[in-house]
């Protein structure tokens, strides 16, 4: 398994923002996280990155237990968060190097793997433009070229495409479904935009913290009756009735 | 794992290097501030105060040369608390979740960052004592070799304590205070620009709030240092605060932050 989530609760104060939640992802495989705001999403994405500590459960990255050996971890992990995490001033081979220094590349070896990781993406003729002067699509590869540097076996994508324009998403959607195919990367992606969700995705539902489903996006249709997966999605959460 | 770390303290250090690039009119203003006290202050306060010869120097020296270590460590002050100004914007905008990443202690972290700020401090140190050279302000050229650890040390210690301050910092608008209640106080209250001497003939009790400020011992080290003289005392009192404000900034050091700081936005 390259993701197990076991008996995980979190609290803040007195509010419980994750409750019990189990889940696993194997090699390969996509899923994406659904929840309305406030489900806990974020929660979950601090506690598997370690900007949490966990309170109460188990996770298992690759195989290794994240509190017992959370360096070892981040070895694994490749995260995109949901606010751009690139310095505006510095080229892209610059952000691109500060990432690979910090997990042990080479400047040679982390700009080999640049190169590589960009040039699907016409980008790697931009290797010395300031990101500042790339557009909010191109950023977001520049992030996920930056993510699988270090050749993660699992990418995070928080909210990966917000803000970004549709053909964009698009792209970005169907470029990480390719790593997960050709690379045998896991990757959980959340999201809050339902329209990117395949019919044979595998879909966890998140809502006030606790795991409401984790099915097939087209099983969960035919389970709810519904012909979209936004349907089916205010169905399970209850979002239908609210705004009834 | 020492590999790993050398890569990343390499990492940090040539991040630092670029912005500090990047940011010119940082480089101009770090310079700017003491050469104004150098030129239009020292001028005054020349006339107005009078030195007598206390150690290290071992005859009469212009207030020049007297205020030239002081401004030396003014300097390093700045850059101290501009780190962590550049963390609490590094928080702020998300890049310290790359940092965070990271397969290395947190803590080793942070002393990387630490470190490499205190070396791009240096570069601003000896830009303007190579000015003040060229203002004929006489320095001992072995004494400037001499003073490169104790400017290290006191870079170190004014970084920590910028970083234990970064971490107590909620909000980027609420660095100015940093400036009101911190670096002012800090500077004015030291041996910088006056012997602590003349502070004790106006004050007793502002001489022993000089005398316990630690940035009044980093200024006497780096002073003793440049006139190739270990001044033992000073030398302690910095190690045992560098070390305090590093196990500080450590221990306050604390990720939640983070994803709060992301959440306000």
């Amino acid at each position: 398994m390259s993701i197990e989530v076991r008996d995980l609760s979190f609290h803040y104060a007195q509010r419980a923002a994750l409750h019990d939640l189990n889940f696993s992802l194997k090699t390969g495989e996509f899923a994406a996280l659904l929840g309305p705001n406030g489900a806990g999403k974020t929660t979950l994405f601090s506690l598997l990155t370690r900007l949490h500590r966990l309170q109460q459960g188990q996770i298992l990255i690759a195989g290794i237990d994240l509190d017992v050996k959370p360096r070892q971890v981040m070895r694994h992990l490749g995260v995109v968060f949901q606010q751009s995490t690139l310095d505006l001033d510095l080229s892209v081979l610059q952000n691109l190097q500060y990432h690979g220094a910090l997990h042990g590349l080479s400047a040679q070896e982390t700009r080999q793997r640049a190169l590589k990781a960009l040039e699907p993406w016409q980008l790697a003729d931009r290797l010395h433009e300031r990101v500042r002067n790339l557009n909010g699509g191109h950023r977001r590869r520049v992030e996920i070229a930056r993510a699988l540097l270090h050749q993660p076996s699992v990418l995070l994508l928080d909210e990966a495409t917000t803000g970004l324009d549709t053909r964009a998403r698009q792209t970005l959607n169907e470029h990480v479904r390719e790593l997960c195919q050709q690379e045998g990367l896991s990757v959980l992606w959340t999201t809050h935009l339902i329209d990117e969700i395949q019919p044979k995705d595998r879909v966890l539902i998140l809502h006030q913290g606790q795991l409401l489903a984790d099915d097939q996006a087209a099983h969960l249709c035919q389970q709810t009756g519904q012909a979209q997966m936004q349907q089916a999605f205010e169905q399970i959460t209850g979002l239908s009735k609210e705004m009834n | 794992m020492f590999k790993l770390g050398l890569h990343a303290f390499n990492g940090i250090l040539r991040r630092e290097f670029q912005r500090f690039v990047q940011q010119r009119s940082r480089f101009l203003s770090a310079l700017v501030r003491p050469l104004l006290w150098l030129v239009v202050f020292a001028a005054g306060f020349r006339a107005a105060l009078g030195l007598s010869i206390i150690p290290p120097y071992q005859t009469y020296i212009t207030y020049e040369t007297y205020i030239v270590p002081g401004l030396a460590c003014m300097i390093l002050l700045f850059n101290g608390m501009q780190s962590a100004l550049s963390m609490v914007y590094d928080r702020e905008m998300g890049s310290m979740r790359v940092l965070l990443m990271s397969p290395l202690p947190r803590s080793g972290l942070l002393l990387c960052k630490l470190m490499a700020i205190a070396l791009i401090s240096l570069l601003q140190v000896y830009a303007f004592f190579a000015i003040a050279l060229l203002m004929n302000i006489r320095l001992p050229y072995a004494g400037l070799f001499a003073a490169l650890p104790a400017l290290v040390l006191t870079a170190v210690l004014l970084g920590a304590i910028g970083l234990f301050l970064s971490s107590r910092i909620r909000q980027l608008e609420n660095f100015a205070g940093v400036m009101n209640f911190v670096i002012f106080p800090m500077f004015f209250m030291s041996s910088a620009l006056y012997p602590l001497w003349r502070m004790r003939e106006s004050s007793e009790w502002l001489y022993w709030i000089c005398s316990l400020n630690p940035f009044t011992h980093a200024v006497e080290l780096v002073r003793h240092a440049l006139y190739l003289q270990l001044n033992t005392q000073a030398l302690l009192i910095t190690l045992a605060t560098t070390l305090v404000f590093c196990v500080l900034a450590v221990l306050g050091f604390r990720p939640e932050r983070i994803t709060q700081s992301a959440g306000r936005k």
